[in-house]
């Protein structure tokens, strides 16, 4: 029987080929309808930031699905595959409803697509969303005067994290002056730790770098200007004069010499700093969390933390902070289910989320933080970094979610060659201005 | 990879040609129609969220003056060739004997097998941990072999690196091409050859180098294609770096495409890359006189 169907030439082949056919539809068709579909009230896809914070969206989100008859979805994207992982899906059927975001650069290219739904109304019309909030931090998420996120982590300046037993053992202090990062690179080369723990290999680690040395030698307007689309603005001496300090730090060896092959996503720099093989960390302000997840004793009894010291010659302000005011849940225009969307981002502003942000060591961005702060399992640190932040005139966003990714991708590659030695800081400054 | 002429050996009880449709409508689906739009892209300035716009000839002007571009295809040829030239006598000289009748042969070719097994991810995650410069095994054992633990901070290092992890997951398929191979050859041949005299050595570079020509083409042409497409373990395990020492082809389209978002410009490298994998391939398949099939089996 079979073998004679099947030798029965053209009408078994017009069968194969139908079979074929509805196959390569039910594929085609089954990419096409990705998200939305849902049983009841349906199902809205969050995507977030996968770090060691998510525990706490991933509590406000079972919180809300308890009452909520339209569920929220949380997916958790591994940091460094986040911003592509976004970009791609919302280029396609299947994009999220809510995502996480840095404000700024960051979600310019979805505005000018006209992919997200303009928050501004609803935010003022809404004393919750409204005065929840400290208000620069909301204009922060913004572009061009309207509101597209709503705040949903804890402010995140870069600071100087270092280990204490390391800085006490060498009778060294926390430095405050170029003078004292000096004597410090000097004291613990000597010692064989490395000075600096840098993940390398991921590449906007090293860009802290670059972003405090510009703001300590040219000040915040410099990048300003760069940020306002003036890529002349890389001409800059102060540009050049932060990239000749790159090179001399790692000329000096502060950085060790393997940085290039130690990353952050997997735990490569932190680990440096929590076993006593490197004794500073330049790292945004999550670095605590982090260490908090992976070696809970150091993070409480030996992580010490400070403000990026002054450099020599500089015109900035000492007082000044890099890194990112916090991040915000953007909407998706074409969520089906755009109410529930804003009532779980509403949630945001709770005395419930905030505490639970405070709980895991952030310092969230609600008006009532400052109260709030004293039951952070740290509160020095949590008070500290408040301050910091309060205190500084300028508060510059990380220049890869400040600038647009045409922009950003050239840039943390000339800094990695610029850190590698593969380029020159004249190179480097080259290579930016010509970035179109 | 299938030569078509063999067919000409007689057309008795061939299945019709409609036979192949559901090949041929995968492949389309798959390869043609992906292939085309990239074309298409390559003459669009595209960001990925709004629609294309024309941009003429703009993305491929760029792409002969992109210094970047220059050093990736350098990168790619580099990463080619050491790969071939490692993967080829290795993998040739276990398939050989892996064709024998030895002792646990079987035992050790599964072994020798597993690699292939494993996911692209998986060995390159593997290997990223193993060479981590300060917690990794080569921290310990680098020394004792005069390795710089750092080696995946070294330009040369991470292609090495590269190239290696590569070879040791693609090692066996190869093999087992040599080992079919191998045991295609006719025993008369070596019977043959024992008769004469010819000992061991004589009869590998006189009978099955010369047999396993084709069977070298072929797994030439697929390896040189697969190392000028190899993508997965840069992004795990370098990033293209240090600086740019790593950034193959693939992974400067992949970077373009996916992380610039000018996806434009990265479908121009990407159909270059197809235009130049394909040349190879005939060039390779055509100067080894693999298009005549049969050659191997004459006087047979």
């Amino acid at each position: 029987m079979r073998s004679g169907i099947f030798t029965q030439g053209t009408r078994a082949a017009r069968w194969t080929a139908a079979g074929a056919a509805m196959v390569m539809a039910g594929l085609l068709t089954g990419c096409g309808s990705g998200s939305g579909s849902g049983s009841d009230g349906g199902t809205i896809t969050a995507y977030v930031y996968g770090d060691d914070a998510v525990k706490v969206q991933q509590a406000a989100v079972t919180e809300f699905n308890k009452t909520s008859k339209v569920k929220v979805k949380l997916v958790s994207v591994p940091g460094t595959d986040y911003v592509n992982k976004l970009r791609s899906s919302m280029g396609s059927p299947s994009a999220p409803d809510i995502f996480f975001n840095w404000g700024g650069g960051s979600i310019k290219p979805y505005v000018d697509a006209k992919q997200l739904v303009d928050l501004t109304s609803t935010v003022n019309g809404d004393a919750e969303l409204k005065d929840g909030f400290l208000p620069s931090i909301m204009t922060a998420g913004g572009l061009d005067g309207k509101i597209y996120g709503v705040p949903m982590r804890g402010m995140q300046p870069v600071m100087l994290f270092y280990n204490k037993k390391l800085f006490t053992e060498n009778k060294l202090e926390a430095p405050k002056t170029w003078e004292d990062l000096q004597k410090a690179i000097t004291t613990f080369k000597a010692q064989g730790i490395t000075p600096f723990a840098l993940g390398g290999s991921d590449k906007w680690p090293e860009l802290m770098w670059m972003e405090y040395l510009l703001d300590r030698i040219g000040g915040p307007e410099v990048f300003k200007k760069i940020q306002n689309g003036d890529s002349s603005g890389w001409g800059d001496p102060a540009v050049l004069k932060a990239a000749q300090t790159v090179k001399d730090l790692v000329d000096q060896g502060a950085f060790g010499k393997n940085f290039n092959s130690v990353d952050y996503g997997n735990g490569g720099a932190p680990t440096l700093l929590n076993k006593g093989k490197a004794a500073m960390h330049l790292m945004g302000s999550w670095e605590y969390s982090t260490q908090l997840g992976k070696a809970p004793e150091f993070a409480k009894k030996d992580l010490g933390w400070t403000a990026f010291p002054t450099v020599a010659g500089g015109v900035g302000d000492a007082a000044d902070v890099v890194g990112n005011p916090t991040n915000y849940w953007s909407i998706n225009a074409r969520t089906k289910h755009k109410d529930a969307a804003i009532a779980f981002l509403k949630t945001m502003a709770s005395q419930k989320y905030a505490k639970a942000l405070v709980d895991n060591g952030d310092i969230p961005t609600t008006s009532n933080a400052a109260s709030m702060l004293s039951t952070s399992p740290n509160p020095q640190f949590a008070n500290d970094q408040y301050s910091l932040v309060q205190k500084a005139p300028s508060f510059t966003l990380s220049w890869d979610q400040a600038l647009e990714s045409q922009y950003a991708t050239p840039l943390l590659t000339e800094l990695s060659k610029l850190f590698a030695g593969k380029s020159s800081p004249e190179q480097f400054v080259a290579a930016m201005k010509a970035v179109k | 990879m299938r030569g078509g002429r063999k067919t000409a050996v007689g057309n008795v009880g061939r299945p019709p040609v409609s036979w192949a449709l559901p090949g041929i409508l995968f492949f389309a689906v798959f390869a043609i129609v992906p292939l085309a739009i990239a074309v298409y892209l390559s003459f669009c300035k595209w960001d990925g969220l709004n629609s294309p716009t024309s941009a003429g000839l703009d993305n491929w002007t760029r792409l002969f003056k992109d210094p970047e571009v220059r050093q990736a295809a350098w990168l790619s040829l580099l990463l080619t060739t050491i790969s071939w030239a490692f993967q080829t006598p290795v993998a040739l000289l276990l398939g050989v004997w892996a064709a024998g009748r030895q002792r646990s042969r079987a035992v050790l070719s599964a072994v020798f097998f597993v690699p292939l097994l494993l996911s692209t991810t998986a060995i390159a995650m593997l290997f990223h941990a193993l060479l981590d410069p300060n917690f990794g095994v080569i921290k310990e054992i680098g020394p004792w072999f005069g390795i710089d633990p750092n080696v995946m901070g070294s330009s040369t290092g991470a292609l090495l690196t590269v190239a290696f992890v590569g070879g040791w997951q693609f090692m066996p398929f190869h093999t087992l091409i040599y080992q079919g191979g191998t045991r295609q050859i006719p025993q008369v041949l070596y019977q043959a050859a024992e008769m004469d005299g010819a000992g061991m050595f004589r009869q590998f570079f006189h009978i099955t180098l010369p047999q396993l020509r084709n069977t070298i083409t072929t797994s030439s042409v697929l390896m040189i294609v697969g190392s000028l497409t190899y993508f997965d373990t840069v992004l795990i395990m370098t990033k293209g770096g240090p600086g740019t020492d790593t950034t193959v082809l693939p992974y400067l389209m992949y970077r373009t495409g996916f992380q610039t978002y000018d996806l434009g410009y990265a479908a121009a490298i990407a159909t270059a890359l197809v235009v130049v994998a394909t040349a190879l391939s005939l060039v390779l398949v055509r100067f080894s006189g693999f298009g005549n099939m049969r050659s191997t089996r004459e006087g047979m």
